[in-house]
């Protein structure tokens, strides 16, 4: 019988996935695949608690609705500025960003 | 429904998109227009927190919170607002193209702002940080003909899109333990599970994306290279604005969602408070561009401030708010001359301040004001804040973060000074007078009159701050 643990394991070993890959790959667009890996294990984790509570109300299923949503226009934002990027160098790599530090 | 508590969210909104409109309707070459129409839209929105100020009590059965702190909380982010719209009218003039939706993008992360200093429920706590942040990152990236800009517009989305991701797995883990996303609910749940390490796991994660907002030690590595590669205008608005905001949302979370005083809480802010304050210092003292030595002098100051949490007192939130004030007005004045600098021609280089004194005895006085104020010496307003916030802290018996924090200003005004030395003391290769537009004169004088001002008369603020912070400290 699979029950709210399962759900749990599976979106905290997502959300490590994604992390890591956040942090350790090096091209801007794998980064932001990283995030979107962490943002779907919150998803997981909401919907997970909702089904297996004793909500009235499907509290967590609206906020993953926002959630997604916001996802979407922080991605437009992020692939907007990576392009300005990847003109100005013709490579998305996040190891050549090194114009600023002291 | 009532609309009357979030009368100046609506009002703002209209105003950014008011702006957009109007940028399209505009002809081309006439759209330096507006910056000034910005600029008077929100000094008319200030006007109205004042005259109009909302019919107070929540919206939406306590979704948002309309109360005197959010309102204070209101009032700075428009001044930052009109203050910055008013610093950006050169540079708008110097971009070639979207010019009017700079304004506009100003006007949705002001909207955001004041959102995050109502929420009163996770949801709404999201999306006014999402909607803080993302113009924000529009706005440090916008100018496209320089390398800098771009590359610190991605730096901010890449790092702001993983704290918030962790800030919501936080959340998602609270909800797991309470069932609820409205702060006085999680309250209530958390005084039973306090212990469960569901909590215990979600707040920590929860305090890391906001520490990462207010740019505290360990979560400051991204605000050196954002301060420096975004316009100045821009880095102004992210150091005063999203910084309050950040501190907004963080004390209404700390003290009436999660259980600030209980478990490991307090050590968890004091341990933020300590770093920022000993790393933001030391890493200030070998820096040569104005701008990074800015955003480590605002790390640091970001653990002052987060004194007035570790006490979490009437008094520490009083002193909190009072800090917040003069720090808006110091900063701001600071980077209006940076950026009145550099449409001059100048760097943000320390070193290309030299002779400042000499070809600009105005800007270089209003400098050393709010460099003054924000190394904390008398008579600028600097001083009193520090005083407050060290009293509190030592009034409850904490006598060693006092002497701590002491000790880190003393240290602080060794670089402030360094800058002081270069701008009067040494000699400019290039003697030529600097041309401050009127704008940035008006931005300078009210700066440096605020800042003089509470410094010598605190009386008015602090009974101000004194009550709001009465009003929703139990």
């Amino acid at each position: 019988m699979i029950g709210l643990d399962h759900y749990l394991v599976l979106a905290a070993a997502l959300f490590c996935i994604g992390f890591v890959g956040a942090v350790v790959k090096r091209n801007a667009i794998a980064v932001l695949m990283g995030v979107e890996l962490m943002l779907n294990a919150v998803n997981l984790n909401l919907v997970a608690f909702d089904r297996f509570g004793v909500h009235v109300v499907p509290l967590g299923q609206s906020f993953a609705v926002f959630i997604i949503a916001v996802a979407a226009a922080e991605v437009a934002v992020a692939l907007a500025i990576i392009l300005t990027l990847y003109r100005r160098r013709s490579n998305t790599r996040v190891d050549d960003l090194d114009m600023l530090k002291w | 429904m009532d609309f009357s508590a979030i009368r100046l969210e609506l009002v703002a909104a209209l105003i950014a998109l008011g702006l957009l409109v109007f940028g399209l309707l505009t002809p081309r070459g006439k759209r330096e227009v507006i910056g000034y129409i910005a600029a008077a839209a929100f000094l008319g929105l200030l006007a109205l927190s004042f005259l109009a100020p909302g019919g107070g009590g929540s919206f939406q059965g306590g979704l948002y919170l309309d109360d005197p702190l959010s309102l204070f909380f209101k009032r700075l982010f428009i001044t930052a607002a009109f203050l910055v719209s008013l610093m950006s009218l050169r540079f708008a003039k110097s971009l070639e193209e979207s010019r009017s939706e700079f304004f506009s993008l100003l006007g949705f992360s002001l909207v955001g702002m004041m959102m995050l200093a109502s929420a009163n429920d996770f949801v709404s706590l999201y999306i006014g940080l999402e909607l803080m942040s993302l113009p924000l990152v529009i706005l440090t990236a916008y100018d496209r003909t320089s390398g800098k800009s771009t590359e610190a517009g991605t730096k901010y989305i890449l790092l702001s899109a993983i704290s918030s991701a962790v800030l919501l797995f936080g959340l998602s883990l609270l909800f797991g333990a309470t069932g609820s996303f409205s702060y006085s609910d999680t309250l209530k749940a958390l005084g039973s599970v306090a212990d469960d390490p569901l909590v215990v796991i979600g707040s920590i994660m929860v305090v890391a994306g906001f520490a990462f907002k207010i740019s505290a030690v360990p979560f400051h590595m991204w605000s050196p290279d954002i301060y420096e590669g975004a316009p100045a205008p821009v880095a102004a608005f992210l150091a005063v604005g999203s910084k309050a905001a950040g501190f907004a949302a963080l004390i209404r979370l700390l003290l009436f969602a999660l259980p600030a005083s209980s478990g490991d809480f307090p050590l968890l802010i004091l341990s933020l408070s300590v770093l920022s304050m000993v790393v933001g210092n030391l890493i200030a003292l070998p820096q040569t561009n104005m701008k990074r030595l800015l955003a480590y002098s605002s790390i640091a100051h970001a653990g002052y401030i987060l004194l007035g949490l570790v006490a979490a007192s009437t008094a520490g939130v009083a002193a909190m708010l009072y800090y917040l004030v003069l720090y808006l007005f110091a900063n701001v004045g600071i980077f209006a001359a940076l950026s009145a600098f550099g449409e001059a021609g100048g760097s943000s280089e320390i070193s290309s301040l030299k002779g400042m004194w000499k070809r600009s005895p105005f800007m270089a006085a209003s400098l050393l004001v709010c460099l003054l104020s924000l190394a904390g010496i008398p008579p600028a307003a600097g001083f009193i804040g520090k005083f407050y916030l060290l009293a509190e802290v030592a009034r409850q018996g904490k006598l060693w973060l006092a002497a701590l924090a002491l000790v880190m200003s003393v240290v602080s005004i060794s670089y402030y000074i360094s800058v002081i030395r270069v701008i009067v003391m040494e000699k400019a290769e290039d003697e030529s007078r600097i041309r401050v537009s009127l704008a940035n004169k008006a931005i300078l004088a009210v700066s440096v009159l605020v800042t003089l001002g509470m410094g010598v008369f605190p009386a008015p603020i602090t009974e101000w701050t004194r009550a709001i912070a009465g009003s929703i400290v139990r």
